[in-house]
């Protein structure tokens, strides 16, 4: 990697940043020092602090919320709101976009920025700007185009667009490559090298410890709201293993559990399974699908984003997605129709969502509801809901996967994701499933909780459930499953053991549909 | 993402258990507040009327007078809940008010047969209502203002747009008391019963919420917590049932207000305790979770829709046996009264927060409002200002104390009180201890073993 540019002036230091919310201190004398023209890296756990801190540094908490002081360019600013630490090329691409979908890719880019010509909006003048802005980028798509229209891999870059017509000198990513797929994330990766290579000097929040070795110069670790350590990733030799050290102030020797497979008979199969697009019926979503699962097994689902995985699982789980066409659904020999999620769960199957917050809890609701909240017939008698036993069982799961929580009583809207996603999956274990569907099951949560995941998903697999894991995380699908089944275009390409399965052959299945390597 | 690094436990009992009586986890907070400012309310009247507000006969009339917006209440919070909203209710009370009225009048229907006609009546008109929200997709607003035109039509059509007597049998319901029987201690004896009963069951559900924390295993609120509750609400039912027991002669707490009572005590349980009413909170809350969590959205929402129509087809027969005759007017204008009650009680316009209970007092607020006002001879182009600012103030007041990060009224209410707690952080880092999994499986590799701390 080309280093000789990150050896500029500061751009940036913040000193001794604390903030703190009630009865929380969620940043304890945080100190952050970026040079002009780097790239750099702020990795941490989940609540360690990362997203409070660019949040104090791009305005949302205004002065006189924090303490400490931001150096910027010399001189000691303090931001009131956004649109202060904007005015001086401070701009934030945050988590969830901000983009409004039903606006074309020009009305976002100047939205509260608009161009005018005697007060009135100049939309020549706009759209030209915007080809320009969008050329930048690397997006070739008509700036008349609605965002709701585009990936959101594109949307991210039509985020940085906008960034770029503030004329921005300091760019900060919250989780940009968190919802994009590796081709996506490999583009957007590169765009922000090339920025580099234009001056604008990028602060990048990551979970992804590959790419932040990938792309950064310099990574400062913060763990508990205090910073840990800034490292120069050239003068230091960073590797993964080395940030993660510093993350979690321990050494994680097997990310990954040991597999105990106890691998039984085939218990669930689909055959020829074929389902439309909701909107747009002469698109197939899912071709032709037929695979398998064992009790006790692991099966991972690779593919790229879009590629149908999680249409397929929706659709087996009771028709959640899609307009089914044909195919059969088998369980334990016999054939099942399932027709809604409700019939499904009764079936025993089980459906983790890949977004929590939309799809996978209510977040008004506290956690013993939410734990319950997929079977209650279980610990109900006529109708009536056991508020005891609701308790009893939630505390159980708390204890025995370790939510972070000083009650059960606490909403599910005050967990970080880890814990969030605990609780999700055990409202499903609740459900007592034979058949548990993992959708990126560790998705935007942080290490930690990634390992314990892994080690709750092969705990259930040695009860003998039987399991599904979908993940864009070739790494993760290798440590866990027991098989992995490659999806292309709706299609099934490849069904490997995990010992046969590299990253290199799944990824060349993930991409084409000819079946190079061995098929069982 | 949570910005939390130490966690304090909270400990069951005290304060916070008292904010329990008053509903579930979902809307603790706003209810408390809005339960205090009724109190102020009353006791800034009853001195400001010169003792007039509590006066017994008043007291009755508030009732009898409010019973009907209160019973709408018990049904919009349930459909604010979902994330609806029913504009026809006032419509739907005054069709069926003069089809009751009519089949009595005309038909000489003996009155419990009309009545189990008016509630047949409300429920078809809501599967009606509530088949065009659930199964054909038309937002609830669209579906009840169109039933507010219907509905207002067709009571006009069945009326002549004339007013229709009901039997004086038929009023009891309305304004009707409880017969007295027994001794004559000054008082009335079947109020006295009455307030007996409902302090018995305060007390038995007391020492079940106490044996409940038992079995749950959970800390118990200090001994004292509990007294402390039981003697203040005592207390309060003591002083109620005198007020009401002591009016004139032959009056008792009024049959409105039981019939009040019972659905409020109905509708809580069904809303908090069964099945149905998580399945409510849970669409109002997020419907594509609830959708994948086996939910049928469309039962939940058939439901909300058709139960309020039945509900104001109750609120529409009290009403007319109060004045005696339906008319042309009736209802007119009630859909807000009992929208506004259900936002003071504390639900949120997106769906998924509100209480019976907040509901009630919400609508209790703006009761003791009105009765007060005019006892003091304020004039309704007043009271109506003075209406409209409290919704706005109640519920203004709620989102900025949110928008603050701070919890809610019973946050600010509480916060010099944090000592009570135990403070002890969580340690950061979970305990190792071995617990069994609900699912009954060994739980070893749960935990990382490989982990080793290491020191900074």
């Amino acid at each position: 990697m080309e280093s000789a540019v990150h050896t500029g002036p500061t751009i940036l230091e913040m000193r001794d940043i604390t903030k703190e919310f009630p009865g929380v201190k969620a940043l304890e004398d945080v100190t952050l020092t970026v040079r002009a023209g780097e790239i750099h890296a702020v990795c941490g756990e989940n609540g360690a602090g990362k997203s409070t801190l660019m949040k104090v540094l791009s305005g949302v908490y205004p002065h006189g919320s924090y303490s400490g002081e931001i150096i910027y360019q010399g001189k000691e600013v303090r931001f009131s709101n956004i649109r202060s630490s904007e005015a001086v090329g401070i701009a934030i691409i945050h988590q969830e976009l901000a983009l409004i979908p039903l606006l074309s890719i020009t009305e976002n880019i100047f939205l509260g920025n608009e161009p005018t010509r005697f007060g009135v909006i100049d939309w020549i003048q706009a759209k030209k700007r915007a080809i320009e802005l969008l050329a930048r980028v690397g997006l070739q798509d008509d700036p008349d185009t609605l965002v709701k229209n585009i990936g959101v891999g594109k949307q991210q870059l039509v985020e940085i667009a906008k960034a770029l017509n503030k004329s921005v000198k300091l760019l900060i990513l919250d989780e940009p490559t968190a919802a994009l797929n590796e081709s996506d994330s490999q583009h957007l990766l590169d765009l922000l090298r090339g920025l580099q290579g234009k001056g604008i000097t990028s602060i990048m929040i990551s979970h992804k410890l590959n790419e932040i070795e990938a792309i950064a110069d310099s990574i400062t670790i913060l763990r508990d709201g205090r910073t840990i350590e800034t490292l120069d990733v050239d003068a230091d030799g960073v590797d993964e293993d080395r940030i993660i050290r510093g993350m979690v102030g321990r050494v994680l020797e097997h990310r990954f559990p040991e597999r105990n497979s106890k691998i039984g008979d085939v218990f669930f199969e689909v055959k020829n399974w074929n389902v439309q697009h909701p909107q747009v019926s002469e698109r197939m979503v899912v071709k032709n699908s037929s695979f398998s699962v064992r009790r006790g097994e692991v099966v991972g689902f690779a593919g790229l984003m879009g590629a149908g995985r999680t249409e397929l699982a929706m659709s087996i789980f009771g028709r959640a997605y899609g307009n089914y066409l044909s195919g059969q659904l088998f369980k334990d020999g016999k054939e099942i129709k399932l027709h809604n999620v409700h019939e499904a769960i009764e079936a025993g199957l089980a459906y983790v969502s890949e977004d929590r917050k939309a799809l996978g809890l209510n977040l008004l609701d506290d956690i013993k509801r939410s734990i319950v909240s997929a079977k209650l017939s279980k610990i109900s008698s006529v109708d009536v809901v056991d508020d005891v036993e609701e308790y009893q069982l939630a505390e159980a799961y708390r204890k025995s996967l370790r939510i972070k929580t000083p009650s059960v009583d606490e909403g599910v809207n005050k967990l970080s994701g880890g814990n969030q996603q605990k609780v999700v999956l055990a409202k499903w274990m609740f459900t007592d499933p034979d058949l548990l569907i993992l959708d990126e099951p560790t998705r935007g949560i942080d290490v930690g909780a990634k390992t314990e995941i892994y080690g709750i998903i092969r705990d259930l697999a040695a009860q003998g459930m039987g399991i599904i894991m979908i993940s864009s995380e070739l790494p993760e699908l290798l440590g866990v499953s027991d098989r992995i089944l490659t999806i292309f275009e709706g299609r099934i390409t490849n069904d490997l053991l995990v010992e046969q399965a590299t990253p290199e052959n799944l990824m060349r299945s993930m991409t084409s549909s000819d079946k190079k390597a061995t098929v069982r | 993402m949570s910005q939390q690094t130490t966690v304090v436990p909270k400990k069951s009992g005290g304060i916070r258990d008292l904010t329990k009586m008053f509903g579930g986890s979902q809307s603790t907070g706003r209810q408390f507040g809005i339960l205090g400012a009724l109190i102020v309310i009353i006791v800034l009247f009853e001195i400001l009327t010169k003792g007039k507000t509590l006066d017994p006969v008043n007291l009755i009339n508030l009732v009898n007078g409010n019973a009907y917006v209160l019973i709408l209440a018990v049904g919009m919070v349930m459909v604010i809940i979902a994330g609806h909203i029913d504009l026809s209710v006032g419509s739907v009370a005054a069709f069926v008010g003069i089809v009751v009225a009519k089949s009595m009048f005309v038909g000489h229907f003996p009155w419990p047969a009309a009545m189990l006609v008016g509630l047949i009546l409300g429920a078809l008109v809501g599967a009606w209502q509530g088949w065009w929200v659930a199964y054909v997709g038309v937002p609830a607003f669209i579906v009840t203002l169109a039933g507010m035109l219907l509905f207002r039509g067709a009571n006009q059509f069945i009326g002549n747009s004339t007013t229709v007597p009901v039997p004086d049998a038929f009023t009891f319901i309305g304004g009707g008391f409880l017969p007295d029987f027994g001794p004559d201690f000054g008082f009335s004896n079947p109020t006295l019963i009455l307030g007996l009963l409902v302090a018995i069951a305060i007390v038995w559900q007391e020492r079940r919420l106490r044996r409940a924390q038992e079995l749950m295993g959970a800390d118990k609120a200090p001994l004292w917590v509990s007294v402390v509750k039981l003697v203040v609400l005592l207390g309060v039912v003591a002083f109620a049932t005198y007020l009401f027991a002591s009016g004139r002669v032959g009056t008792s707490y009024p049959v409105s207000g039981i019939v009040l009572a019972v659905l409020v005590l109905g509708y809580s349980f069904l809303t908090q305790n069964t099945i149905i009413g998580r399945h409510i909170y849970a669409v109002g809350g997020n419907w594509r979770a609830a959708e994948l969590s086996g939910v049928n959205i469309r039962r939940v929402n058939f439901f909300v829709i058709a139960n309020m129509s039945v509900i104001a087809s109750v609120a529409g027969m009290l009403w007319i046996a109060r004045s005696v005759a339906s008319g042309p007017g009736d209802g007119v204008g009630w859909e807000l009264d009992a929208i506004a009650a259900v936002f003071i009680g504390g639900a949120a316009v997106s769906g998924g927060i509100g209480t019976i209970t907040g509901s009630i007092i919400g609508g209790l607020v703006i009761a003791v409002l009105n009765n007060g006002l005019q006892l003091l001879g304020v004039g309704s182009d007043r009271v109506q200002m003075i209406k409209g600012l409290v919704l706005l103030v109640a519920v203004g007041v709620d989102v900025y104390s949110k928008r603050q990060g701070k919890p809610s009224i019973i946050g600010l209410l509480t916060r010099g009180r944090k000592s009570y707690l135990d403070e002890t952080p969580i340690p950061a880092t979970p305990q190792g201890t071995q617990t069994p999994t609900p699912t009954g499986g060994a739980q070893d590799t749960v935990r990382p073993k490989d982990l080793t701390p290491e020191g900074d």
